[in-house]
């Protein structure tokens, strides 16, 4: 499953699309993959807040994620 | 009508042929520009970066969402990215209507909301360091 990063995302990463380990099983939800993220990277959990959306929309945690969905990581918006 | 776009650059001079309208008595526009000092630190140049696909629907809704509350005859969601330096336009927001006090309340809207909801990044940078706005507490 890849995900695509943007802003601090970025940086913590150190990419702009990462491909989330299939080990010990892909997440199936937004809540799961919120979960294996801030376990991979810690930083994560000292962001404001930490948004996913899946085909460019903002996702609530029960949303089921398909193998086919542009998923996206959307840390702490800043426009304007 | 809406013009709905995440640019380069903003010309400013292009949204009063944007906004006017047969019938709109009054234009109010909002115009969000880089400024020289945050927090008393001097601030070198800002950078933004989008998740455009996303950011163009995210406005969408906001422009869609004012003209219906406001009954708007037009509206204008610009947004630029990459580097801007001191005084650069970065973001401009603009309604007309029939009066003014459904444009000047849907103008507000349509910024206060476009920061809260749009998937845009601002990078701040110093001379001595650069900072992504908001990220942390």
């Amino acid at each position: 499953m890849k995900v695509l990063l943007f802003g601090i995302a970025k940086d913590i990463i150190g990419a702009s699309e990462y491909e989330v380990p299939a080990q010990p099983k892909h997440p199936s939800t937004v809540k799961e993959l919120k979960d294996v993220l801030v376990v991979l990277f810690p930083e994560f959990n000292k962001l404001s807040s930490l948004a996913i959306a899946v085909n460019s929309e903002y996702a609530d945690e029960n949303v089921f994620l398909k193998s086919n969905d542009e998923i996206a990581i959307i840390p702490p918006v800043s426009g304007g | 009508m809406k013009y709905i776009e995440i640019v380069d650059d903003i010309d400013t001079a292009e949204v009063y042929k944007d906004l006017s309208h047969p019938s709109s008595g009054g234009i109010c526009v909002f115009v969000g520009a880089v400024r020289d000092f945050t927090n008393n630190a001097s601030v070198v140049s800002l950078e933004f970066e989008t998740y455009k696909a996303m950011a163009l629907k995210e406005m969408t809704k906001i422009a869609d969402e004012a003209i219906e509350k406001w009954q708007l005859n037009k509206v204008v969601i610009r947004h630029a990215v990459g580097v801007k330096q001191v005084e650069d336009p970065v973001v401009i927001v603009g309604a007309s209507s029939a009066h003014r006090d459904a444009c000047f309340e849907a103008c507000r809207y349509l910024i206060d909301t476009l920061k809260e909801r749009v998937p845009i990044w601002k990078k701040e940078f110093f001379s001595n360091k650069s900072v992504w706005v908001s990220a942390h507490p």
